[in-house]
């Protein structure tokens, strides 16, 4: 009896061996990625829908966490462990790999033309020419209001700056809602969803933001103090001790339904979703009726291709893929909230996510102002725009202070290309 | 016969001089020694006087030091790590030191009861990772979830509570406290095993001679502990000018708010690996590593050549 046992687990094992040779005659590609929430969507929607029409290539997903992604991916890289393809950061953390020689250059790829300018400037060289990553996606800043509160407490959507703040009087005098669920503890809050939310309505969008690049604004212009001053006014309509509260908290109170409204970016209507809350969404509130409105949609991710990598045939196989509409469509609707880059429209089911990009027909919309060259120097402008709008909110520094060592910090290695 | 006994004293003095198995058993340790610390410690060194200037890794002196030193923004942000880094170390010496010696000379009491179940729950915290601890005190210090404004409205003292690691001015006292916290085992264990290394002769005596309680404790056992709490002393400060991973979990790596709990460690941090959008600086991260390594090496001397020297040592 023992002796057959043995015999048959010999076997069984002989015949898994087998499968496994074959098995490896198989591509496998590695995808590296910070997206670790995003594992299940890309594992049962993305791939299975890929390897079926591309036998002979297998794709996994490999994420790590967001905070150490960069680092984590840098170091791979050096040591040449890294996966096939990697998910791209926007802007100069993409640039950099790429000239190091580290990223593909991928300009002549044929589902590039399907992709605007302004899509692949996140992921191009400064003057345009090259361009080394497949754009993915983007996200759109707004806020996510909880339907239900506002009906408890009689208010409408607000169209405009005065009439939000009469929404937050209303809620905050309700008493049963906090108005707002945002904290400054992590800082990124106040300037990601707060500053960079609201702030292109005051700055005109591309338009602000191109001029502070060529040195024809200043973050002292009234432009880009105008919203520190709006946010210093948030302060009373924060949670209690909302200068400990930190990301996942405003999250949670949002999602328990303790809050009202939610700065949000787009990337938050999933998680939101599965909450059971009746949730609406409108975009930042324009100064006055009438004005035209501008969102952030910032180019958010995109996929390159690891120079390093020993299969690119297949690799590019792949990215040919992420870059034609079967792709937009599929991502887009499996990750309701980050918006495809794909020129070809995406019918989006998702109501919310809907809502957020119907604005891109009504707003202009601009990318996140310290993300493109800004950011190069030291000081980093975009990590002293997180500890100073948490400093107006917090009220330790006037909006006019706040916005003078923005811009000192900037002057002191920036030099605009006259 | 002489001579053959001479013979064989040259031969074995010839045979004797080496001793390899001191190099045998030195080794292990050098060769692990010089490969994760020295040689690191010499390339970090190394890359203080390099940058790069046009794309090319060069030689550039005391650049670095003067960017450091000189530049506004730098020499901002290092002396406030610095003076942060100052109040963090006093805040351990003023607190968890004291304590530290209070509960070893609590729990050396002949007759306590349960003093073995008190010395592991004091000294539990250490062991535990600082992510846990980090995690832990941010839950309770929370405003929205905490326990601790929930405890202090139990007693009626709710108006007392403030979200301490939100606000500039109390977030590195709160930090601080959590370390101590953590750390609070060490200098209890270290006290705890000299005290109990005083011979009963020199308690006896002491006693027939009249000293008991805490004048006992201060004039016979507190003189007797000294040296032990001179290296508690110089354990804290090394601990803390490399301090860096609490900080960092409880107040990640921008050290908020406003900077108000940088301390070299985490500005070492964000220099060299860099933050979000800020790109890694090695040259300079390698420059304020220098500089921190100079900053406890200073204290270790003036400790070993100013302090213990002096401090007496009874042999008993």
């Amino acid at each position: 009896m023992y002796r057959t046992t043995l015999q048959g687990i010999l076997l069984a094992s002989s015949i898994l061996a087998g499968v496994g040779t074959a098995m490896a005659a198989d591509v496998t590609l590695n995808i590296e990625s910070w997206r670790n929430d995003d594992l299940q969507i890309w594992q049962e929607k993305i791939i299975p829908a890929f390897e079926a029409k591309h036998p002979g290539i297998k794709v996994t997903f490999s994420p790590s966490a967001p905070t150490e992604y960069n680092a984590a991916l840098n170091a791979k890289l050096d040591a040449g462990s890294a996966g096939d393809l990697v998910a791209c950061r926007p802007f100069d953390t993409s640039l950099q790999l790429f000239e190091k020689g580290k990223l593909e250059d991928l300009t002549g790829l044929e589902g590039m033309k399907n992709f605007s300018d302004v899509a692949k400037a996140a992921w191009s060289t400064d003057d345009g020419a090259k361009t080394f990553c497949v754009p993915m996606a983007s996200v759109i800043h707004g806020f996510i209001y909880n339907k239900e509160a506002f009906e408890k407490v009689g208010v409408e959507v607000p169209k405009t700056v005065d009439q939000f703040f009469a929404v937050l009087d209303k809620i905050k005098a309700d008493g049963t809602y906090i108005p707002l669920a945002m904290g400054t503890k992590d800082m990124w809050e106040a300037a990601t969803m707060a500053y960079q939310n609201i702030g292109p309505t005051y700055w005109k969008g591309e338009e602000g933001r191109k001029a502070l690049i060529a040195g024809t604004e200043k973050l002292t212009d009234e432009g880009w103090v105008e919203p520190f001053r709006v946010l210093a006014k948030w302060k009373p309509y924060l949670g209690d001790g909302f200068e400990a509260q930190t990301y996942p908290d405003s999250q949670n109170l949002f999602t328990l339904g303790r809050a009202a409204i939610y700065p949000a970016g787009s990337w938050e209507i999933s998680p939101f979703s599965s909450a059971g809350l009746q949730l609406g969404a409108f975009p930042p509130p324009v100064v006055k009726e009438g004005d035209t409105c501008y969102i952030s949609d910032h180019n958010d991710i995109a996929m390159g291709l690891n120079a390093a990598s020993a299969h690119k045939e297949e690799a590019k196989v792949f990215l040919e893929w992420v870059a034609s509409p079967e792709f937009a469509s599929i991502y887009s609707n499996a990750l309701p909230g980050f918006f495809s880059l794909n020129s070809t429209p995406v019918e989006i089911t998702d109501p919310l996510a809907k809502e957020f990009v119907s604005w891109r027909e009504t707003c202009k919309p601009t990318i996140r102002s310290t993300y493109q060259i800004l950011s190069r120097g030291t000081p980093n402008l975009e990590n002293e725009t997180w500890t100073e709008s948490a400093n107006v909110i917090n009220g330790t520094d006037t909006p006019e202070v706040a916005a003078k060592k923005l811009q000192d910090g900037l002057d002191s290695w920036y030099k605009p290309a006259k | 016969m002489t001579d053959l006994a001479s013979e064989q004293g040259t031969e074995a003095a010839r045979r004797r001089p080496r001793r390899w198995h001191i190099l045998v058993f030195l080794a292990p340790a050098v060769i692990i020694y010089t490969a994760v610390m020295i040689l690191p410690l010499i390339e970090t060194l190394r890359q203080s006087f390099f940058n790069v200037v046009g794309g090319e890794h060069v030689f550039v002196g005391f650049a670095n030091f003067a960017t450091l030193f000189g530049d506004p923004r730098w020499a901002a942000d290092f002396w406030n790590a610095l003076r942060n880094n100052f109040v963090f170390f006093l805040i351990h010496m003023a607190v968890q030191n004291p304590i530290g010696i209070a509960l070893a000379a609590l729990l050396s009491l002949p007759g306590l009861r349960f003093a073995a179940f008190y010395r592991t729950a004091f000294f539990l915290p250490t062991l535990l990772s600082f992510v846990i601890v980090g995690f832990i005190w941010k839950l309770i210090l929370s405003p929205i979830w905490g326990v601790a404004p929930w405890l202090m409205d139990l007693v009626g003292m709710k108006a007392l509570f403030a979200p301490w690691l939100g606000k500039p001015g109390s977030a590195l006292v709160a930090v601080s406290l959590v370390s101590v916290w953590q750390f609070i085992g060490i200098p209890m264990m270290l006290i705890y095993a000299a005290l109990l290394n005083i011979p009963e002769e020199v308690i006896e005596a002491a006693e027939i001679d009249g000293i008991t309680g805490w004048g006992q404790f201060f004039k016979i056992k507190l003189p007797l502990v000294l040296p032990a709490i001179g290296i508690i002393s110089i354990l804290t400060f090394v601990g803390n000018f490399n301090a860096f991973d609490l900080v960092y979990t409880m107040q990640g790596a921008l050290a908020g708010p406003d900077k108000a709990t940088d301390i070299l460690g985490t500005f070492l941090y964000r220099t060299f690996f860099g933050f979000q959008l800020q790109l890694g600086d090695q040259p300079m991260g390698a420059t304020i590593a220098t500089i921190m390594f100079l900053i406890i090496l200073t204290g270790v001397c003036i400790y070993l050549f100013g302090v213990q020297r002096r401090i007496r040592r009874y042999q008993f």
